[in-house]
Order: C-alpha cells, then sequence, then structure tokens
C-alpha cells in the first residue's frame, strides 16, 4: 500500500502531469500544501505578491504553452484576490489548475477566519469546481480537474481543499494515471457534406476566426483551406495570429477598433464561415447589423455557442483543427477571382491606418519598432486600454500562441503577471508587455517577483497618465465630459521600477528613442521602457458601443476632439 | 443582465426539464445558479435521490421563452449533469403534487 497526506498526494500528483512551475503565495489554510511542495524535487514555486498576479503567471503560462497553468492561494482573501484571474480564465477558454486552502472542514460554514464560500463564489467562473471532502478523494479530483480544463472548451478548474484534509494521512493501492485531455468528438460527415456544399455555393465567402483556432492548432488547416477555396478571413482580438497577419488573405482585426476592410467586407459577404469565435459584442457590433446579407456556418467545439448570438445555416460542434482538416478533400479548389478583387480593393481603398507609424514617439511607430527588433520569436503580453487596441492593429503578429491579452473580461493589471508567467514558460523568449499606466498600477508589485525571477520580459510602458479608452469615451459619447481618468499625480515609474531592483530607460529623455528602444530591448533580463504618450491620442477606427460595425468612426472626429 | 420586458414575460408556455445528476452537495447550486444569472425563474424544483444514492433526479418546471434552448446547453455542459430530458408542460410529476401546495 501507499501512504500520504493529502498535501503530500496533491504534489505528487502534480509533478505526475508534469508540473515544473507552480505560482502562488502561502497562508494560514495552505500551509500543509506548502510545507509538501517544499519537499518536492522537479517543482518550482514562484511566489507571487498578489494571489491575482498568481492566477495571471499561471495564465501566461497556459496561453503560451497550451497546457493547464497552475497556482495556489489560501482561503478568504487569497481566494477572493484569485477569482478576477479565473474569471478572466474562464471568458478567454485558458486552462488553469487552481489549489486553494480552505478553512478546516469542521470550521467551514461557523464565519472561521479568513473562512469565505470559495466553492460557491467560484460556481460562475470556473469550468468545473471541487471542494474536497477527504484526502482519498484527492486521488480522483485532481486527475480530473487536468483532464477537465484541458479538454473541449479549456477552462479553469478550482479545488479548494480544507486544511484537515491536506493533513489526512490516508493509504491507497496505486497512484492514478495523469488527466490527459480527451480526444475530441468525431466529425458528423452530414454536416461536413452541407458546410462543403455552403464553402462551394458561395460566392462571397469570409473565414471569422477566434480563439479557437489557435485553442485547436488549427492555423495550418485553416490557411491550406483559406488558400485552396479562396477565402478571405478576419480575425478577433483572440484570434490574431490565427493566420499571418501579412498574408494576403488576412483582412486584419473585426470589431470595435477592426481594420475597416475587415467591417466593410463583412457587410458584403454571403457566407460567414466562423471557427472557434462566439461572436462576442465587440467583434460583432449590433449582431442584427452584422454580416446582414450572410449565411452563417459556424464550427466550435462548445454546442453550447451554436447559435447562441446568430442562427447559424450549418453548425458543427467539433474540433475546429478536424473538421478544416475533413473539409479540405471536400472543398474543390476556386480561384474566386471577382470576390478577392474586390476584397484586394477593399483592402487598399480602406486599409487600417497608422498614422504616425514611423515615429516611435507616437504610439503605432513604437509598437512597430518594437515589433522589427523582437522578431517572430518574442511574445508579446498586453494589459487592457488603448495601448492593448493599437498593438492589436499595429503588431505584425506572424503565429499562434505569441499574444497574450485579456479579451472577454478585459482585466486592467493582466499584462505584467502574465509576461512573466510566459517568460518563465519560455526562457529562451523574450517578452514583451505592452501596458499603459493605470493598468501597470493595478498589479505593480509584481515588479518584485519580476525582480525576484531576472526572468527576460520588457515592460513597454506607454504612459499618457490617463485612463485613455474611458477618456475617449467621454470625448466621443459623454458630450467630451471628462471626468475621473486624469492621473494628476505624475508617477515616476522609471524611480519605481528602480526601486523595484529592475533597469528603466526613458523614451522621452531627448535623446534619440528608437536607439534608446532597440537597446533596451536587446539588453539581458527584464526592464522597464518608459514611452510618454500624448493625452489626446485616441484609438481609431472606433464602433460606437451598440451600433453597427459599418458606422465607424475614424480620424477625423479626433480632429474635433482635439481642437 | 437585464433582459427587456415581455422577453421573459412575453410566452408563457410552462415547460418540464428531467435531469440526472451527481448526487453530491453542490450540484442544485450548480444548476440553479445557472438559471439564477440569466433571470429565469425556475418554477418548481424537485430532486430526490435515485436508488443507490451515488445519482438523483432533479425535475425543473419553467416558462419556456426563446432563451430555453440556450440555458439547456449550458445545463448540458456542466460536468455534474448527466442527462438532459425536455418534457411538455402538465407532466405528471407536478401535477401529482398539487395538493400539496394548496393556500
Amino acid at each position: 500500500m501507499l501512504q500520504g497526506t493529502g498535501a503530500q498526494i496533491i504534489i505528487h500528483l502534480l509533478e505526475r502531469q508534469g508540473v515544473r512551475l507552480i505560482a502562488g503565495i502561502p497562508g494560514g489554510s495552505n500551509l500543509p500544501l506548502y510545507d509538501a511542495l517544499a519537499q518536492s524535487r522537479s517543482i518550482r514555486h514562484v511566489l507571487a505578491r498578489h494571489e491575482q498576479a498568481a492566477g495571471f503567471m499561471a495564465q501566461g503560462m497556459a496561453r503560451s504553452t497550451g497546457r493547464p497553468g497552475v497556482c495556489f492561494a489560501t482561503s478568504g482573501p487569497g481566494a477572493t484576490n484569485l477569482l478576477t484571474a479565473v474569471a478572466d480564465a474562464k471568458l478567454d477558454s485558458v486552462p488553469l489548475v487552481c489549489i486553494t486552502g480552505q478553512v478546516p472542514s469542521a470550521l467551514i460554514g461557523t464565519d472561521a477566519f479568513q473562512e469565505v464560500d470559495t466553492y460557491g463564489m467560484s460556481i460562475p467562473v470556473t469550468k468545473h469546481n471541487y471542494l474536497v471532502r477527504s484526502a482519498r478523494d484527492l486521488l480522483r479530483v485532481i486527475p480530473e480537474a487536468f483532464r477537465l480544463a484541458a479538454s473541449g472548451r479549456p477552462g479553469p478548474v478550482l479545488i479548494d481543499v480544507p486544511k484537515d484534509v491536506q493533513q489526512q494521512s490516508v493509504e491507497f493501492p496505486a497512484w492514478p494515471e495523469p488527466g490527459r485531455p480527451e480526444p475530441p468528438p468525431e466529425v458528423p460527415a452530414g454536416e461536413l457534406g452541407r458546410a462543403a456544399d455552403w464553402i462551394r455555393a458561395a460566392e462571397r465567402p469570409i473565414l471569422y476566426l477566434g480563439g479557437g483556432v489557435i485553442q485547436s492548432g488549427a492555423d495550418a488547416p485553416v490557411l491550406r483551406l483559406a488558400e485552396k477555396a479562396g477565402l478571405p478571413a478576419v480575425t478577433s482580438l483572440m484570434g490574431l495570429g490565427a493566420v499571418p497577419a501579412e498574408h494576403d488573405c488576412n483582412l486584419g482585426l473585426l470589431g470595435m477598433h477592426g481594420a475597416p476592410c475587415a467591417n466593410l467586407a463583412l457587410e458584403e459577404c454571403d457566407l460567414l464561415i466562423a471557427a472557434g469565435a462566439r461572436f462576442d459584442d465587440r467583434a460583432t457590433g449590433r449582431p442584427e447589423a452584422f454580416c446582414p446579407r450572410a449565411a452563417i456556418l459556424h464550427i466550435d467545439i462548445d454546442p453550447g455557442e451554436l447559435g447562441k448570438i446568430k442562427s447559424p445555416r450549418v453548425a458543427i460542434a467539433g474540433d475546429v483543427a478536424r473538421v478544416f482538416e475533413a473539409l479540405l478533400p471536400r472543398v474543390l479548389r476556386n480561384p474566386r477571382r471577382e470576390w478577392l478583387e474586390r476584397v484586394a480593393q477593399l483592402k487598399a481603398r480602406h486599409p487600417l491606418a497608422l498614422p504616425g507609424g514611423e515615429d516611435p514617439r507616437q504610439p503605432y511607430g513604437l509598437i512597430r519598432r518594437a515589433a522589427a527588433v523582437l522578431g517572430p520569436e518574442a511574445i508579446i503580453a498586453t494589459d487592457v486600454g488603448q495601448h492593448q487596441m493599437w498593438t492589436a492593429q499595429a503588431y505584425p503578429w506572424p503565429r499562434p500562441r505569441q499574444w497574450l491579452t485579456s479579451g472577454g473580461l478585459g482585466t486592467m493589471g493582466f499584462g505584467l503577471p502574465a509576461a512573466l508567467g510566459a517568460a518563465l514558460a519560455h526562457p529562451g523568449r523574450t517578452v514583451a508587455c505592452f501596458t499603459g499606466d493605470g493598468s501597470l498600477l493595478m498589479n505593480i508589485q509584481e515588479l518584485a517577483t519580476l525582480a525576484d525571477e531576472g526572468a527576460n520580459v520588457k515592460i513597454i510602458l506607454m504612459n499618457n497618465r490617463s485612463l485613455g479608452l474611458v477618456r475617449q469615451q467621454q470625448e466621443l459619447f459623454y458630450g467630451r465630459r471628462v471626468f475621473a481618468v486624469d492621473c494628476s499625480q505624475r508617477v515616476d515609474f522609471l524611480r519605481i521600477a528602480r526601486g523595484f531592483g529592475l533597469g528603466a530607460h526613458d523614451l522621452g529623455d531627448g535623446m534619440d528613442p528608437g536607439a534608446t528602444l532597440e537597446r533596451a530591448l536587446r539588453s539581458r533580463g527584464p526592464c522597464l521602457i518608459h514611452a510618454p504618450i500624448d493625452t489626446r491620442e485616441m484609438v481609431y477606427p472606433m464602433v460606437p458601443p451598440g451600433a453597427a460595425n459599418k458606422d465607424m468612426l475614424g480620424g477625423e472626429t479626433h480632429e474635433l476632439a482635439r481642437r | 443582465m437585464n433582459w427587456p420586458a415581455g422577453e421573459a414575460e412575453g410566452r408563457r408556455r410552462p415547460a418540464v426539464l428531467e435531469l440526472t445528476v451527481h448526487n453530491h452537495p453542490g450540484v442544485m447550486s450548480h444548476i440553479c445558479g445557472l438559471f439564477a444569472r440569466r433571470a429565469y425563474n425556475l418554477e418548481g424544483i424537485l430532486c430526490l435521490p435515485l436508488p443507490g444514492g451515488a445519482r438523483s433526479r432533479i425535475w425543473l418546471r419553467l416558462d419556456e421563452d426563446r432563451r430555453l434552448d440556450q440555458v439547456v446547453s449550458q445545463v448540458q455542459k456542466l460536468q455534474d449533469v448527466l442527462a438532459v430530458k425536455r418534457h411538455g408542460a402538465g407532466h405528471e410529476v407536478f401535477s401529482d403534487l398539487e395538493r400539496f401546495f394548496q393556500d
């Protein structure tokens, strides 16, 4: 018979899963777990300075590798702090296994010190969750959690373990097999035939690619089908990198801050092939006005997404990569000359404008210059706000799993810890984190973790001393009544970074900013690059919330706002 | 989430759902939460363990509206839900109980 405490069982099962990195913070209710973790030879622990950041570090590992990220937190505030990162993972379908300590079983329900109903609070933000009631149950729960997190549509799983269960010693006959993702379901042949018929009959089809294309590793078959059947493609924020940005078929980002040519082409299309995408309101604008002339062919691993927002003519519940591979032989080669000419014309007449794209003192120029230095191997994380949209628009995305951003939940504070998690999972790569002053301040304590780890993260701080995307909405839609968005306190981020023990570079020091940027990005180890940005800069185009995508506001409104 | 008026009240067509679920604390909370956070009222809930005790049967009575298909597909995704069947109104499981619900 084998024997161990609940805590030892958890750590050994994590080792058997192949987990090498865990982010977390210890506290009263997970100390047995930490005591067992200290004995592990193969798992390294990264001490976050806030549990939300531990969750985002685990996300950075998961988003960049595709494997579940693991994080630990204690009961009460540890668990509540973690929940934002869990909710973020739920909305972006990121596989996480979160293990929280809980007060001892006998104290549950007594308002014990640092007791909250972690199980109850995590129900709506997890794919599945557990409150473990005996150490023996862990032998089933831990592998099951890894299987669920990574199967089908991935998502976060939370396991709440009372302290006495961590301490309870049990005997058991054998270790269970590690939890592995289930093989995707068989593709229904009848639906495939119908899908191929629709693609054949369509005159103006468009692929709408979401994060599911990246999750399922479908980028290669998607591109082959696009080339064979003459299909132009738009991508959602989560789908960036699903097709190379510079490829002829790519129309770019759709939606609120998308490329005008992408939104306009969708107005004309007669068949929308949505793959691994969920018709989010930031992508579709007013749903009734989205692709008004198109029949919809929707492919998604989650049957709950089919018909949720728009009624598809053909719906395939399946793995996007498998479905596209199965479609390839069924779809005829079609140059689709007329439509592709029209698409090329739209791209030429209504491209995404990148004003200042050559000037590293302006947002687009800074991003383009950084991209040129960083090269295709770098991983790019962002926070949430104007800098995120500028980066999504201007970065020349060459490949999947390069782009880490908080899409669905839009969590400011995501960038730095996610970048750090990705850097720890890929020690040989450079990770750049584009952030803003508002976002960076929401998890700035992680500069301490970054300095501890010495990970290769370059923080590019676009500082407009304002909550820019909120300010932009006030300027455009609230009669320019700018309120509660300006940070009057001039925070000295360079001194802050240095105070945490990090190198810092200022692009606003009057020297050549392009040269400073390049030198900083090519230096070894972590640093902060401070880039002052004009507060009046806006993200264009912009579809007003609730409007149709064809009603994009362009730069002319910007000029008015400046006067 | 605020649903437009009439969305929930428009067509009041009762429906009955029959769920087979794992029997452990928390399952009911998962299921009821799915409806509650969509402001979708459950008019009747009946739950008892199946023989053996490892599984339970849950009967739900609700008013059918156009959100029902979506909610059912979300219920089917819950890990503790093993099967979902839809029945029309007036299923005897609730009509037999009416004598316990007199004012």
